[in-house]
């Protein structure tokens, strides 16, 4: 059996190793994106529309089959791009996955438990959600913003956030932190997704409403796949993780009226997981309510990532209240 | 069957028909429906302003007003912004600090009390907070029990008649069928059935309707929200939360008095608490003893002897984080600790007047303490002492004097004295952790204030005979929250509802589908026609339509015709 020693070192070079990979998938994503030349696309689009028009026609007794292969049109090049970066991304997600659990081996419990860990299994998280999405959805165009970010926070994690693998301080020695904490995590990473589909769909929305010559729009957010498919994928990945934020928001009421005496007390922890499910709640009405549909709801979905984030950043270290052990 | 197009040109279907975005497809009918059967009644037909004269039009206008779904997001979105400023202000029975207020109004001379007129030391318990909740679940109700009405109406009805062009809907399928029509309809019926949908066959076609516990989770999700407050209203007016520090060796027992701190609801029956006492036997606590986490608290544990019923059978337990003592509702959970320096003072006169453990309170992770003796019994004149505790002691230059441990290592007792008028006899309440100096001198030898660091044991006697004071040992203390929420089991019923509800909701779809065959003319097959639509904004399930075309006998391959709002999930 290793040491908890060999297993925590073992864990911070498999994190550094994934940063690295990490690093490089986004690259690939990034050439990628840039490989797909504006004429190529505009060419896509152009028999899209083509394609799109018969459909859209009623005549559909003999819809004409002549939907273009995107990848055809696209390139071998930037197809053979596109599979290096996802082969990457899970190369770094094996690695970031082995870390952390490397790491709750070593610490003997759940891993996370300090604001580090939290980070580190957050990430992961996201980078999940992003490959669980990229097997069934059009998110490629996600990826390189994702890995950025998960690039990034990881970066942070171990620069500034570190702490050495130990034991945790009485409050958190609970069940309810593998409970609490994961839906919180599993919440986070799904909604990383919708959040970077929400502002791509804002670009491309934007990038078709300048374009009013009916060309296909140009630049980086023409490229991006259509609105409604961003924000498909958007709402479905709010739906999913909405429901388990609610649980971990719950959880954590459960948790704090046992170890605090009170389920809900207006800790800045819990005011802001409040703030965020209320304008997640927000963002799912509007979804249904003629005028707030589109620009106005996916405002609203990035001020409830918004609202996440600066729970777990600000809160932690800027706000002192009863969740301030879980910091740095 | 019926033939599918590759994924991968599906998709590029569906984003080039998709786009614009929602210019176009707003206008199309189907969307449109889909809003209407997902926005609340009255929605569509919201007049900008009263319709009519006189203050029935008008009342009903903003009843209109305040159940649409866009006040319901305005007010979701207020209730977000009003809840920031409560958790970047200090908050009176909020924070876990509670002089927080009192240093921010000090602090702030001009802005501090106009935020205090305005309630925002308050936030969660201010009137602008209260309306805007309140208002939020009037909206919420006025919209959902209509809708639970309209549930209710469609559930009874049978699913609506097909539409005639079925071509216009989320998923088509059109195909040639061999078979009889009626017995085309009876398969698909059959098989729609088998997998509990709502079937109503007729003469051409067959409809059939499923997801309506979608509806129903939503309803049990908002209901859910009204019951979850209900609790959380309960708990406020009947329950209490009270704080107190209690010495190893002393006990408590439940009555108001005995409370350092007791903050009742406004029904709180706060003379008949749950007749229970408890004494600390023993606080033991454990912390890391070395590496960068050297100091952090790893153990808690409060050993107590239990009276659950006044003159009942003692009972051995522990208290500890996460783990507190429950007598019937109230609960008592163990929140923080400390020391409590155990001294002994003699008079001027050589009469012991004082003897006891003195809680000193923390004020940092290594337990440094401060606090005070009283000593009001002293002769010829009464006897103060302040100072600091230190755990393991040691004094900074800069910092003064600080504990390095928050274990017992090298404790010491850091004191002043002061001689006078403790200001106790004139009745006025004063903190037990501060001297009034009003009538107080600090005692003095030679030109400086006379100071002593005591290891345990040792004794100080003030210039001039003034009286001696002896450090015997140390004890710990425990702080100990005390609760009693009658509204919560209701809370937590509400919870579990709400997350199903919720769930549900999210979960499944509501959809219908129409089977229509068109009989043959001359001796020629028979046309068959399927169509999908969903109710909700996520699309059809996928391949549902598939299977049941699949289920019907003698059925050709033929076109299929992806709608322009084909969603795939």
């Amino acid at each position: 059996m290793p040491t908890p020693t060999f297993l925590a070192e073992l864990s911070d070079r498999l994190i550094y190793s994934a940063i690295a990979v990490y690093a490089l998938a986004m690259l690939t994503y990034a050439c990628q994106a840039a490989r797909r030349s504006p004429a190529v696309a505009h060419d896509v689009r152009q028999m899209e529309h083509v394609a799109a028009g018969a459909h859209t026609g009623r005549n559909a007794s003999s819809p004409p089959r002549t939907v273009v292969d995107r990848a055809t049109t696209e390139g071998a090049a930037t197809q053979r791009l596109e599979r290096i970066a996802a082969a990457l991304t899970m190369l770094a997600f094996v690695l970031h996955l082995a870390g952390v659990l490397t790491r709750g081996l070593a610490a003997g419990r759940a891993p996370w438990g300090n604001m580090y860990e939290f980070t580190a299994a957050a990430t992961l998280a996201a980078t999940a959600a992003y490959l669980a999405f990229l097997r069934r959805q059009p998110v490629r165009d996600l990826g390189v913003w994702i890995l950025a970010l998960v690039t990034l926070c990881l970066g942070l994690a171990v620069t500034v956030l570190y702490t050495p693998a130990g034991d945790l301080v009485p409050a958190l020695n609970s069940y309810w932190l593998v409970i609490h904490v994961a839906a919180a995590i599993i919440a986070g990473g799904v909604f990383t997704v919708g959040a970077a589909a929400t502002g791509l769909y804002l670009l491309r929305r934007r990038a078709d409403a300048r374009d009013t010559s009916g060309q296909a729009t140009r630049g980086y957010a023409g490229r991006l796949p259509a609105g409604a498919t961003l924000e498909r994928v958007a709402h479905t990945a709010h739906l999913f993780a909405f429901p388990v934020w609610t649980f971990a928001v719950l959880a954590g009421a459960i948790w704090a009226e046992d170890s605090w005496g009170r389920y809900w007390g207006w800790d800045p922890k819990e005011t802001w997981a409040f703030i965020t499910w209320v304008l997640y709640a927000a963002y799912l009405h509007a979804q249904s309510t003629a005028g707030w549909r589109g620009r106005k709801a996916a405002w609203l979905a990035l001020a409830g990532y918004a609202a996440f984030l600066f729970n777990f950043v600000g809160v932690n270290l800027f706000i002192t209240g009863l969740h301030s052990y879980a910091g740095v | 069957m019926t033939e599918r197009t590759g994924a991968l040109a599906r998709d590029a279907v569906t984003e080039a028909a998709a786009s614009p975005p929602t210019g176009d497809a707003l206008e199309d009918g189907a969307v449109t429906a889909r809003l209407e059967e997902a926005a609340r009644p009255g929605v569509m037909a919201m007049p900008s302003r009263p319709t009519g004269q006189g203050l029935l039009a008008w009342l009903r206008w903003a009843w209109r007003t305040l159940t649409s779904m866009r006040t319901a997001v305005l007010l979701l979105l207020a209730l977000a912004l009003a809840a920031v400023p409560g958790s970047l202000l200090p908050q009176r029975g909020v924070a876990f600090d509670p002089g927080a207020v009192t240093r921010f109004l000090a602090d702030n001379p001009v802005l501090g009390p106009w935020l205090d007129r305005l309630g925002f030391f308050e936030v969660y318990s201010s009137s602008w907070f209260a309306a805007i909740y309140m208002l939020l679940m009037v909206s919420m109700t006025g919209c959902v029990l209509p809708r639970a009405a309209r549930l209710w109406q469609s559930a009874r009805a049978e699913p609506p008649r097909a539409p005639t062009n079925l071509a216009r809907l989320d998923e088509h399928r059109r195909g040639n069928v061999t078979a009889e029509p009626a017995q085309v309809l009876e398969v698909a019926a059959s098989h729609l059935r088998a997998r509990r949908f709502r079937v109503v066959v007729d003469e051409t076609s067959v409809r059939a309707e499923k997801g309506y516990l979608r509806e129903v989770g939503n309803l049990v999700f908002h209901l859910s929200l009204l019951v979850l407050l209900f609790g959380v209203a309960i708990g406020s007016l009947f329950g209490f939360e009270g704080r107190v520090i209690v010495v190893e060796g002393a006990s408590f027992t439940n009555t108001r008095l005995q409370y350092d701190e007791f903050t009742p609801g406004p029904l709180t029956d706060a003379e008949s608490l749950t007749p229970f006492s408890f004494t600390l036997e023993d606080f033991t606590a454990e912390f890391e003893m070395s590496g960068p986490q050297r100091g952090s608290a790893r153990d808690f544990q409060a050993e107590v002897t239990v009276l659950r019923t006044p003159g009942g059978v003692a009972e051995e337990d522990t208290i500890a984080v996460n783990h507190p003592l429950q007598v019937d509702g109230t609960k008592v959970f163990l929140t923080g600790h400390g020391y409590a320096p155990v001294v002994s003072v003699r008079d001027g006169r050589g009469q012991t007047v004082f003897t006891g453990p003195v809680v000193f309170v923390p004020f940092d992770g290594n337990l440094s303490s401060e606090g005070v003796i009283k000593v009001p019994d002293a002769q010829p004149t009464q006897l103060g002492f302040e100072g600091f505790f230190l755990p393991t002691a040691s004094v900074d230059p800069a910092a003064g004097p600080r504990s390095l441990y928050p274990d017992l290592v090298d404790p010491q007792l850091l004191l002043t004295a002061y001689t006078g008028d403790l200001g106790l006899a004139d009745g006025a309440p004063q903190s037990v952790f501060r001297l009034d100096k009003t009538d107080l001198t600090q005692v003095t030898s030679g030109d400086q204030p006379f100071a002593r660091a005591l290891v345990p044991g040792e004794s100080m006697t003030l210039p001039d005979g003034q009286g001696t004071l002896t450090f015997e040992s140390v004890s710990r203390f425990a702080n100990f929250q005390i609760a009693h929420d009658p509204g919560k089991e209701i809370a937590l019923a509400a919870a579990v509802a709400l997350l199903l509800g919720l769930t549900v909701s999210l979960a499944v779809r509501r959809r219908r589908i129409w089977i229509r065959v068109t009989a043959a003319r001359e001796g020629g097959a028979s046309t068959i026609e399927a169509a999908t639509y969903a109710l909700t904004r996520r699309g059809p399930v996928p391949d549902e339509l598939s299977s049941v075309l699949a289920a019907v006998p003698g059925a050709e391959p033929a076109a299929t015709d992806a709608s322009p709002h084909d969603r795939e999930d």
